[in-house]
C-alpha cells in the first residue's frame, strides 16, 4: 500500500499542498481532479522526491517503508513511478538508451538479459503503435505531445512499478492514441496502484477508477466513487468547498 | 601547470630512454644544424629551418588564450632521435618501443580497421606500413623525413606554404626543427576506404615533439587520416607543436581525425590548415581530451566555388587543464559552406575556451556558414569562454551562430533519477548526450575510450 498522512508540500516557503491522506493499495484506481493551480502536480512530484518539492510535515510509506528521506532514484526503485505533464527532452540520449539504463538501475546488482530486454522493448512499443525506429531515436526530442505521452507509458509497461502516478498522462493525446494508452493503464493497474491525476472526465470513463478525490488549494476537499465526475462535469470545482 | 598521478589516464607509462643521437637540451642554430644534418637533407631545407629559428626566437608569444609565460624553451630537448631507421614490422623494434604499442593496441587496431599506420616514438616515426594495393595505386604515405627524400619536388611546393614560418611562433618553431609526422599524396580519384592513422607517443623526459603533416588529396580522391598522442605522466613540462598542411584538390574529401589525449604536463600548441579547392570538402574531427595546455584551431580555406568545409570540436577540461580550441573558416569562392560545432565540458576546474573565426571575402556570393558552440560546466570550480568572431564582407551570404553555455540540467537530472537511475550514472549519461553529436564522428574503438574516460573522470569528481 502506498499510505499518505497529514502531507505538506512546499515550494521555497509557499505550502501548495496541505494535509493529504491518501490510501492507494495495489489493483485499484485513483483519480485526483482539480483546477489548474491546486497543486496536484506538485503533490506528484513531491511523492517522487524533487528537490523543489520539499515535504514539510507528514509522512510516505510505500509497504511500510517510510520513504520521505530516500533519493528519487530509491523510490523509483521501491517501485514508485511518475509520469510527467511535460516530460524533458534529451537530444544525445535515445529512449532505447535510456530505458536500459534506468532498468540496470532499477535491478541493481542483478544483471539483465540484454537480448530479453530489447525483444520485449520492440513488442510493447509495437503495442503502443510507435514506430520501432523511436528506440533509436533522442528521448522526446522532435517529438508530438501525444508521442511523448506514449513514451512515458512505454516507461511504465517496461520498468514495471508498483505504485503509479500519472499526471496528465491524457492531454495531447487523440481519442484513438487515449483508448489506447487508458487499455494500458488499464492492464497496468491489475498489479499496479495507479493515481491518475486529470482535468477530464474523457479517459475516467475509459479506465473506470474505483475513486475519485477532488483536489483544491492543495487540500482534497471531496472523495467519492466515477459519479464525482459527473458532477465536475456539469458544475465544475467550484461546488467543492 | 601542474601534474598529479592520475589513474584515470591509462597511458602515463614510461619506458626507459632509448636514443642514437639526442640533441643537447636547448635551442640554438647549432642544433638546428646538427637536425637537419643527420636527416642528410636538401640545402634549401636546412635554410628554412635556419630561417625559421631566427624567425622563431624574434616572435613573441601569443598575448592572448592560455598563459604561455611558463614554458622554459631552454630546458627542451628538441631532437631525440631513438633508432637508425623506420621498420616495415613491429617484431623488429626494440622491446621498450615495441611493449609500449602494444599497450596502446595498435598493432591489433592495425590489423583490423587501418590502411596504413606511421608510429612515431619521440622525435622520429619507428614504424610504417601500408595495405599494399594502395601502393600499387599511387598512394603516398611515408614519415615526412622519408617524403622528402623521395619526393623533395613535391615537398619544396607545398611545405610551409599553407602555413608560413612566420604564422606564429610555434609555427616557427616547428619549421625550425621539425622530425616525423607524415606525408601522404592521394592520386586523382583514389578513395582509400580505411583511414590512414599516425599514433604520436612522447616517451622521453623534457622532449619537445614537432611533427610535420603534409596531405595533398588530388581531384576526386577520399582519405581519412587519423592520429592518436600519448605520453607518459612527468612532474616535468613536455611540448607538443605540430604542423599540419592540407590541400584538398577538386571534389576531394579529406577527413582529418584527432584524439588528442596527452597526459597533462604536455603543452600541446599545434597548428593546423587546410586549402579547399572547388567542390572539396575538408573535415577535421578534433577531440581534446589530454595535455595540460592546448592551444590549437585548425583551420580551413575555401578557396574553390563550392566547397565546403567542417570543424568537430570536442574538448573536456578536468582539473588543471587549459583547452583553448576551436577553428577557422575563410570564404573566398562563391558558395563556399562551412560548419563550426563545437562541444566542450569542464569539470573539477577545467576550463575550456572557444575561439571561432568566419571570414567570408568580398566576392563569396550565396555562401553559408553556422557556428554552433556549447558548452557544458559541471560544477562552480570550472569555467568555459567563447570567442566567436564573424567578419563577412559579402551580402550575399547566410551566416548563422549559436552559443550556449549551460550547466547539467536539473529537471533532466531529476527526470532519469526517478526511473531508477543513480545520480552518477544519471550525470553520465546527460555529459554522454551532450557530445554526442561529436563523438559519433568517431572511429568506434576511441568513442568507446571517451566514455569510459569520461565514466572515471565523473565518478572521480563525484564520488
Amino acid at each position: 500500500m502506498l499510505k499518505i498522512r497529514k502531507l505538506d508540500i512546499c515550494i521555497q516557503d509557499k505550502k501548495i499542498v496541505s494535509n493529504i491522506n491518501l490510501n492507494v493499495n495495489l489493483g485499484e484506481i485513483h483519480a485526483l481532479m482539480g483546477p489548474n493551480g491546486s497543486g496536484k502536480t506538485s503533490f506528484a512530484l513531491g511523492l517522487m522526491g524533487h528537490p523543489n518539492y520539499r515535504v514539510t510535515r507528514g509522512s510516505i510509506f510505500l509497504d511500510n517503508k517510510n520513504i520521505l528521506s530516500l533519493t528519487p532514484e530509491k523510490r523509483a526503485k521501491l517501485g514508485l513511478f511518475v509520469s510527467y505533464q511535460t516530460p524533458p527532452a534529451f537530444d544525445g540520449v535515445s529512449l532505447g538508451r535510456y530505458l536500459f539504463e534506468a532498468k540496470k538501475g532499477l535491478a541493481g546488482k542483478k544483471n539483465i538479459d540484454i537480448e530479453n530486454f530489447y525483444s520485449k522493448l520492440a513488442m510493447e512499443i509495437e503495442n503502443l503503435k510507435l514506430p520501432e525506429s523511436f528506440l533509436e531515436r533522442p528521448l522526446n526530442s522532435e517529438a508530438s505531445g501525444g508521442e511523448r505521452k506514449k513514451t512515458e507509458i512505454l516507461s511504465l509497461i517496461n520498468l514495471k512499478p508498483k505504485y503509479v502516478i500519472l499526471d496528465e498522462i491524457d492531454t495531447g493525446l487523440d481519442i484513438d492514441a487515449l483508448k489506447l494508452v487508458a487499455k494500458e493503464i488499464k492492464k497496468v493497474s491489475k498489479t499496479c496502484g495507479v493515481i491518475i491525476i486529470t482535468h477530464y472526465q474523457r479517459i475516467l470513463k475509459y479506465v473506470s477508477p474505483d475513486f475519485v478525490h477532488i483536489m483544491k488549494k492543495g487540500r482534497i476537499v471531496a472523495t467519492g466513487d466515477y459519479n464525482l465526475t459527473d458532477t465536475v462535469e456539469r458544475r465544475g470545482y467550484a461546488v467543492f468547498n | 601547470m601542474q601534474s598529479s598521478i592520475d589513474t584515470a589516464y591509462k597511458f602515463g607509462f614510461s619506458e626507459p630512454e632509448i636514443y642514437v643521437y639526442k640533441a643537447r637540451k636547448g635551442l640554438n642554430r647549432g642544433v638546428v644544424e646538427s637536425i637537419s644534418g643527420i636527416k642528410k637533407e636538401p640545402v634549401w631545407m636546412k635554410k628554412f629551418r635556419l630561417e625559421s629559428l631566427k624567425t622563431f626566437q624574434k616572435t613573441k608569444l601569443p598575448t592572448w588564450g592560455a598563459d604561455l609565460s611558463k614554458i622554459n624553451f631552454d630546458n627542451i630537448y628538441y631532437y631525440l632521435k631513438p633508432i637508425e631507421k623506420e621498420e616495415a614490422s613491429w617484431e623488429k623494434l626494440p622491446q621498450s618501443i615495441k611493449r609500449t604499442y602494444a599497450k596502446l593496441g595498435i598493432p591489433k587496431t592495425e590489423q583490423k580497421l587501418l590502411a596504413g599506420v606511421k608510429a612515431q616514438y619521440d622525435s622520429e616515426v619507428v614504424y610504417g606500413s601500408i595495405m599494399s594495393d594502395l601502393k600499387n595505386k599511387g598512394v603516398v604515405f611515408l614519415s615526412m623525413d622519408e617524403g622528402l627524400k623521395r619526393y623533395p619536388d613535391l615537398v619544396r611546393k607545398y611545405f610551409g606554404k599553407l602555413i608560413r614560418p612566420a604564422d606564429n611562433k610555434f609555427a616557427a618553431l616547428n619549421s625550425a626543427v621539425w622530425s616525423g609526422g607524415s606525408l601522404i599524396y592521394v592520386p586523382k580519384g583514389v578513395k582509400i576506404e580505411l583511414p590512414l592513422q599516425t599514433y604520436f607517443r612522447i616517451n622521453a623526459k623534457h622532449l619537445g615533439q614537432f611533427e610535420r603533416t603534409l596531405i595533398i588529396a588530388d581531384e576526386g580522391s577520399f582519405v581519412h587520416y587519423l592520429e592518436g598522442c600519448t605520453s607518459p605522466i612527468y612532474s616535468t613540462e613536455s611540448l607538443h607543436a605540430g604542423v599540419v598542411e592540407i590541400y584538398v584538390g577538386k571534389k576531394a574529401r579529406v577527413r582529418y581525425t584527432t584524439i588528442q589525449n596527452w597526459s597533462n604536463n604536455v603543452y600541446n600548441l599545434v597548428t593546423k590548415r587546410a586549402r579547399v579547392e572547388e567542390r572539396g570538402v575538408m573535415e577535421w574531427v578534433d577531440g581534446n581530451l589530454g595535455s595540460g595546455v592546448t592551444m590549437k584551431y585548425p583551420s580551413i580555406i575555401l578557396d574553390g566555388c563550392g566547397a565546403h568545409g567542417e570543424i568537430l570540436s570536442l574538448s573536456i577540461a578536468a582539473g588543471h587543464q587549459i583547452l583553448d580550441c576551436g577553428g577557422k573558416a575563410m570564404h573566398r569562392a562563391a558558395e563556399t559552406t562551412s560548419r563550426i560545432i563545437s562541444k566542450s565540458v569542464s569539470l573539477k576546474g577545467g576550463r575550456t575556451s572557444f575561439r571561432g573565426l568566419v571570414s567570408i571575402a568580398k566576392g563569396s556570393s550565396n555562401s553559408k556558414t553556422k557556428v554552433t558552440c556549447n558548452s557544458l560546466i559541471l560544477d562552480e570550480h570550472s569555467s568555459a569562454r567563447t570567442y566567436p568572431t564573424m567578419e563577412i564582407a559579402e551580402k550575399e551570404v547566410v551566416a548563422e551562430h549559436e552559443a550556449t553555455v549551460s550547466k547539467l540540467n536539473e529537471e533532466e537530472l531529476f527526470f532519469l533519477r526517478s526511473r531508477g537511475i543513480g545520480k552518477l550514472e544519471a550525470e553520465t549519461l546527460m555529459v554522454n548526450g551532450f557530445i554526442e553529436p561529436i563523438v559519433k564522428e568517431l572511429p568506434f574503438e576511441y568513442a568507446v575510450e571517451l566514455n569510459s574516460l569520461l565514466k572515471y573522470e565523473m565518478e572521480k569528481a563525484i564520488g
